[in-house]
């Protein structure tokens, strides 16, 4: 019997000829239309104008018609609401059949149709099928409730399902309770906080007795269900452990890593000097190496988690070396990721064999896998200082081979080299120079330049090699520019007589005849520096350069505890947090080690290999661009360091003002104002506070002199999914007196995006636009940029409500695009708001009491003193000071963009709260703050 | 989880599309043909992210299977799903073809609802699909209620793998011992990485429910008996045992037994299946050993010497050795002489391949080779890959020995002694290699 004759049919009239057929008396004729129409679905055809004519088919005895019928029923019901009200009838009576796997498979259809009346319909027979005799069905109706909620998550819990979900935890069927935990985990994701799952000791041992008698997938379901459990001790957690560890054993790699990932997080609880801790040690690296003799595809996702587990506990596979060793015909991406791990795993006692190795691969075909095996040769030498001889040895064997990628590759990697071991390599110099013709890559170019630069001295010719590149000095990249630059000011420094000529000319090509900001601005520097104060020139210069870190690429350890949670999961394969890939609620949830068991003994046991990352991790090297992008050379600078924005994190007291209308403060509503969603978790509490007023005022505990009003974090405005991939995230600032928009433009599309504008509507303040939208490249697929936009106050003005709201309309080559966000008034408060005492004093009697508003501020520890210092950073100026009965009262006056001034008065109470009064000279306005400290 | 599966073509024609989840649309099956299937260059990674979507893909010969997700799934075991996938419908209609799965198309749909519940993995054993998943539609629509809970219990059940009332007139079994032998030596004959990797094949005829108890000579376990007190001479019953590195089980085999008491039981699955998977990486038999010479005359020429040793008891015959020699892309011509076998030079493979049918133990054979080369001006040199080995041998290089395969019925009348018990060792090549 041969199917595939049902996906030739090409012919016109194809739909009214099967209409016919469906139409027909004949069964067997009825089964072929059927499978004609599924076919036609499969291949993307539209034939959902055949609903009435198939579900006609329905009302069948033929099990394999009905499920055919069922498939077409759940790719259109959707489009066909009405008349999917017709299958009604017929699903709830197979729910009602004889037959066990007609009423599973009723309820597993039902669950499909995303239709509500029919989800109305559902209720009753998926309450009778949760309850049914037959465990297939139950297992089958577990399910179903996952699918509702889905489709309408009130519906379940109004209905009580999630009760009998958790009932059929304990159902005797192994099966059926691994799907039920599968549902139950899933539902659980999207109500981050409530208790749900409720795992207690009683529910884990039941699930640890299902555990040795489900299906190897209901195993995965259980053991990842396990894996969120915070056992309340080491010994619950050992025990946990003692009966998580013969799944390591199971011939499914799933099964084998999520083992793994229960038993690396429990262990986390278990005290160092256990024995049992340095079996259980012992017993992972086995199945961990096995993993390596599965499919491809699932050797690239184990070396992606052993990425991980090398990271977080190297003592694990420190021996293994050897099984990483890439073989000849393993799938490049498998050979990558053994590569990487090698680098982490080179140690002094397994050098030598891993040079031998990564030479070998130097000579293979695939560009990319051999550029980074010369890497690793450099890291190699950096990591293991008694390697260095033998990596640098050869990577001059390497660049014998004159192969021109090699070559570019081992002197950007020598370059590092001579960071980190100065004055030792340098007699190689001669061969690199060698090959200076061959290098056509910028960052080659700038690696040599560099060397040439750092040891003018030694090298005789330096002056002419140095001159040969500045030839084509137009041509060059960005970054060999800056490097040749730095490089010929050093040569000068070292050399002064013989070439004052070249430094001339490189700073006359860097700041007049070039149009990168960059490269002026540092040619600038130099010439300044040169021609005032040489000696001060030759310390800038040629300063001391800090020490290079010895690995590279770690993982963030915060990120890195967080994805050891999620081992086995596509977060672990990206190396991403789940809320970096997943849309809405689900995973957006932040999983955490459980505390380190015995907090005295931190340290890691002797037999640690040298790198235990749990202690003082070593700086991760910032990119190669970024290196030599410097202007001094000092690779270690964080590359945020040049980026002129004022960091929050940099503040000694961050402080974010919300203002509100008169009426809403009265009313107390500030839900989803920008403060809010962006408040750290630990002040959970504070919107409650004040009557609603969202001021918050993050005090570190920090005296020093507020440096510039708060700038919260950006936040999402745009949602990519409603701009047609264009995600826009954003936040305001006030800097110098201007008020800027702080943008991030991300392509979440598959193409291109350009031609950027912005516009604004009218608003309560006139904000505008004071310049066009600066986005001058285009936009590519997945690429983020960063744009300010400064603002003016003197667009058009009409009240919004609430008042601080923008709406804001952005277009690109693709669509125009709305949205609407809310600015902190602290933004319009002005730098010349400080009023005369004398003035104060006579405005605040004028100031009628309908214009004054009251509140408390609770939970901030503060003095008035650094209380005035915080707010003076956002502009809100203390014009005097009372004590009065042993609190002090704080007099402070604000001015807005458009003349409007706020008075305030503040009383600090020994009790931590603060009452504050205040009074404006516009009715309409109020200013509220609320100070709170951690 | 997973939120759609989609079976494609050579060409990117979708042949199979089921959706699971209303986060996937129809356009995901456009983009994966478009950034995957039709991208020129070869896979990069197996896990494609395209606009948020996930894409798990693996390729069987011309076909293309990808699961499709836009959550944070468990990524081991959706590949794990597709293998799975895979097995099930090579039981079903045999080979993965586009021809197969067209011709089939009903019959996968209809397993892809079975096995695959709103994206979560179902039971997937192919002896409990088999009871109710037919070619011919459902088995024979009047079934009685008992047949009915019968096939519901089993698919749900702790033995899901295994049907009741199976009877044999003859209760036979067959263990196959199947190794692959994996060795990477320095050109210098120093063994860089060696191990072997094994699996217990098991097909089994036997009726009823029967218990089943495997041993063999693992180190932990005839140690373990040695201190016991045993009359084994425990100097003997030591070297005789292997180290098993690692070993991972059939669903059937009792895990928490294995773990505390390393006994190996099991209910087995009826037929061909696979018991156990492991490694060893000590004291490993090397059938072979090369021993490479390669002499560079000039620029223009080769000489090549590649010596063979057989390495185990003379009465044992290897079979099926072939030795590939490769050559430089720039071989003008080749002149072979060898003992024993045949040898031809084979331009399109760049290798010298040298066939010997059989060879027994203990014994050495020859091959010489000039190569003769055409000047290039080619910077890069001739990046020599390795000298592969291929053959069979009747034994386990690991020394692995099957001891007992006991079996017990209780219900029906049949004893462990009237079981025919078959056990055969093959060990293999896997990726045999010597530098030159």
């Amino acid at each position: 019997m041969t199917d595939s004759k049902y996906f030739t049919t090409t012919k016109k009239g194809e739909i009214f000829e099967l209409k016919a057929e469906l139409n027909s008396d004949k069964k067997e004729k009825k089964k072929e239309a059927v499978k004609k129409v599924i076919a036609s679905m499969t291949v993307g055809k539209d034939v959902s104008a055949l609903f009435p004519d198939v579900v006609n088919c329905m009302q069948t005895d033929n099990l394999e018609l009905k499920k055919l019928v069922y498939l077409y029923l759940m790719n259109y019901a959707k489009s066909q609401p009405d008349m999917a009200i017709m299958a009604v009838n017929t699903f709830v009576k197979d729910c009602e059949d004889l037959n066990p796997l007609i009423r599973a498979l009723a309820v597993r259809t039902m669950g499909c149709i995303r239709v509500d009346k029919i989800t109305e319909y559902l209720c009753e027979p998926l309450r009778k099928c949760l309850k049914d005799e037959d465990p297939y069905v139950r297992k089958t109706a577990a399910v179903c409730v996952a699918k509702l909620h889905d489709i309408n998550a009130q519906l379940v819990e109004d209905q009580g399902f999630l009760d009998t979900l958790k009932d059929l935890i304990s159902d005797s069927n192994p099966m059926v309770v691994a799907n039920a935990v599968a549902a139950l985990s899933e539902i659980a994701e999207s109500h981050p906080n409530s208790n749900l799952l409720d795992l207690n000791p009683q529910t884990i041992n039941k699930l640890l007795t299902a555990l040795n008698e489900c299906t190897e997938w209901g195993q995965i379901f259980i053991l990842d269900c396990l894996a969120s459990y915070l056992p309340r001790d080491d010994r619950e957690s050992q025990s946990i452990c003692e009966r998580v560890t013969p799944r390591l054993s199971h011939a499914n790699s799933a099964v084998v890593l999520s083992a793994v990932k229960v038993l690396m997080k429990f262990m986390e609880m278990l005290p160092k000097d256990l024995d049992y801790y340095g079996t259980l040690l012992k017993k992972l690296a086995p199945p961990l190496v096995t993993l390596l003799s599965a499919e491809p595809e699932l050797q690239y996702v184990a070396l992606r988690n052993i990425n991980l587990i090398v990271q977080k506990r190297p003592e694990i596979l420190k021996h293994e070396m050897k099984v990483f060793f890439v073989k000849y015909n393993d799938p490049i991406y498998v050979k990558l990721e053994k590569l990487d791990i090698m680098i982490r795993l080179a140690s002094q006692a397994n050098i030598a064999q891993v040079l031998a190795e990564l030479k070998e691969y130097a000579t293979e075909v695939d560009v990319d896998f051999v550029r980074k095996a010369v890497r690793a040769i450099g890291r190699c030498a950096i990591k293991v200082e008694q390697s260095a001889e033998r990596c640098v040895s050869t990577l001059l064997d390497l660049i014998q081979t004159k192969v021109n990628y090699v070559v570019q590759e081992a002197i950007v990697v020598i370059k590092d080299i001579f960071r980190k071991y100065p004055n030792k390599y340098e007699s190689v110099i001669a061969t690199l120079c060698e090959n200076l013709d061959s290098l056509d890559e910028p960052e080659a170019r700038a690696a040599m330049i560099w060397i040439v630069g750092e040891y003018a001295e030694r090298i005789d010719n330096a002056d002419e090699l140095l001159e040969s590149f500045l030839e084509g000095f137009h041509d060059e990249s960005t970054q060999v520019q800056l490097q040749l630059l730095t490089a010929i000011v050093k040569l000068f420094l070292k050399k002064p007589t013989e070439t004052q000529e070249l430094v001339q000319q490189v700073l006359s090509l860097a700041t007049q005849d070039s149009d990168n900001p960059d490269l002026r601005d540092r040619g600038y520097i130099y010439w300044r520096l040169l021609s005032t104060d040489p000696v001060a020139a030759k310390e800038v210069v040629l300063a001391e350069k800090p020490l290079i870190s010895e690995e590279t690429d770690l993982i963030e350890p915060t990120l890195l505890e967080e994805l050891i949670c999620h081992i086995g999961t596509l977060a672990s394969v990206y190396h991403k947090p789940p809320s970096a890939f997943v849309e809405g609620s689900r995973g957006v949830q932040h999983k955490r080690l459980p505390p380190r068991a015995g907090s005295g003994e931190s340290t890691e046991s002797p037999d640690v290999g040298q790198s235990g990352p749990s202690e003082a991790p070593p700086a991760v090297i910032p990119s190669q661009g970024d290196l030599l992008g410097d202007l001094l050379n000092l690779d270690l600078a964080p590359p945020t360091a040049t980026v002129p924005s004022v960091q929050p994190s940099m503040q000694m007291g961050a402080m974010d003002l919300l203002g509100g209308g008169l009426d809403s403060l009265l009313g107390g509503d500030i839900g989803g104002s920008p403060s809010v969603t962006a408040m750290p978790a630990s002040l959970g509490s504070a919107p409650a506070v004040g009557g609603g007023l969202g001021d918050l005022f993050d005090l570190g505990g920090g005296v020093g002199m507020p440096t510039g009003s708060y700038v919260a974090p950006k936040t999402v405005w745009l949602l990519a999914m409603k701009a047609k991939g264009l995600e826009i995230s954003g936040t305001f600032a006030r800097r110098g007196g201007i008020i800027q928009m702080d943008l991030s433009l991300t392509n979440k599309a598959m193409s291109v995006m350009t031609d950027f504008a912005i516009q604004f509507n009218r608003n309560s303040f006139g904000l505008a636009p004071a310049g066009p939208l600066q986005v001058l490249t285009p936009l590519s697929p997945n690429q983020t940029i960063d744009v300010s936009l400064p603002l003016s106050t003197s667009g058009p003005v009409m009240k919004m409500e609430p008042l601080n709201n923008l709406q804001v309309a952005v277009k690109n080559n693709i669509d125009v695009f709305y949205f609407s966000c809310q600015y902190p008034l602290s933004l319009l408060f002005v730098e010349d708001g400080k009023m005369d005492r004398q003035v104060f004093l006579a405005t605040w009697k004028d100031i009628p009491n309908d214009n004054e508003a009251q509140f408390q501020i609770k939970d901030i520890h503060l003095n008035s003193d650094v209380a005035s210092n915080k707010l003076q950073g956002s502009n809100i100026f203390t014009i005097a000071k009372r004590t009065v009965e042993g609190q002090d009262m704080l007099y402070q006056s604000v001015k807005l963009t458009n003349g409007i001034w706020v008075l305030a008065e503040m009383r600090i109470q020994t009790e931590p709260f603060l009452l504050s009064d205040l009074k404006c000279t516009e009715p309409r306005i109020v200013y509220a703050n609320l100070l709170h400290s951690q | 989880m997973i939120g759609g599966l989609f079976i494609y073509n050579h060409k990117g024609e979708v042949l199979i599309s089921r959706v699971y989840r209303d986060d996937i649309g129809r356009n995901a099956v456009d983009a994966f043909r478009v950034n995957v299937i039709h991208a020129r260059q070869q896979v990069r990674s197996p896990v494609t992210n395209i606009a948020r979507t996930s894409f798990f893909h693996i390729k069987r010969s011309n076909i293309w299977l990808a699961a499709v997700t836009k959550q944070n799934v468990n990524a081991a075991m959706v590949f794990e799903f597709l293998y799975k996938m895979c097995d099930v419908m090579t039981a079903y209609f045999g080979k993965i073809s586009e021809e197969n799965i067209k011709n089939n198309f009903v019959l996968i749909y209809e397993l892809l609802d079975e096995i695959l519940d709103f994206g979560y993995p179902q039971n997937s054993e192919t002896g409990a699909l088999k009871t109710f998943i037919t070619q011919q539609g459902i088995k024979g629509q009047p079934q009685t209620k008992e047949e009915q809970s019968q096939i519901t219990s089993q698919v749900t059940g702790q033995i899901g793998w295994r049907r009741e009332g199976i009877k044999y007139r003859r209760n036979e079994l067959f263990l196959d011992v199947l190794e692959s032998v994996n060795l990477l030596m320095s050109p210098q004959g120093q063994v860089l990485s060696a191990h072997v990797s094994g699996r217990v094949v098991m097909k089994s005829y036997l009726s009823g429910m029967p218990e089943c108890k495997f041993g063999m000579n693992d180190k932990i376990v005839i140690d373990k008996q040695g201190k016991g007190g045993t009359t084994d001479d425990p100097g003997k019953s030591g070297k005789q045992s292997i180290a098993i590195d690692d070993c991972t089980f059939h669903q059937c085999v009792r895990l928490s037994k294995f773990d505390s008491e390393r006994s190996i039981s099991f209910i087995p699955p009826d037929g061909e299946y696979e018991l156990m998977r492991y490694r060893t990486t000590k004291d490993i038999i090397l059938p072979f050993r090369v021993i490479p010479l390669v002499r560079e005359v000039g620029r223009t020429k080769l000489e090549v010497k590649v010596v063979i040793k057989s390495n185990f008891k003379p009465s044992l015959l290897a079979q099926k050795i072939e030795v590939r020699i490769p050559t430089p892309l720039n071989t003008s011509g080749v002149q072979v002489i060898c003992m024993k076998g045949k040898a031809k030079y084979k331009a399109s493979e760049n290798a010298i391949v040298w066939k010997i049918k059989r060879m027994a133990g203990m014994k050495e054979s020859q091959i010489s080779a000039e190569i003769e080369l055409l000047p290039t001006n080619d910077k890069k040199k001739w990046a020599r890959p390795p000298i592969s080995m291929n053959f069979e041998v009747p034994f386990a290089p690991s020394g692995l020995k099957v001891r007992y395969l006991k079996v017990f019925e209780s219900k029906l009348n049949y004893s462990d002694h009237d079981v025919i018990k078959w056990v055969r060792y093959i060990g293999r090549s896997g990726i045999y290699e010597t530098r030159c």
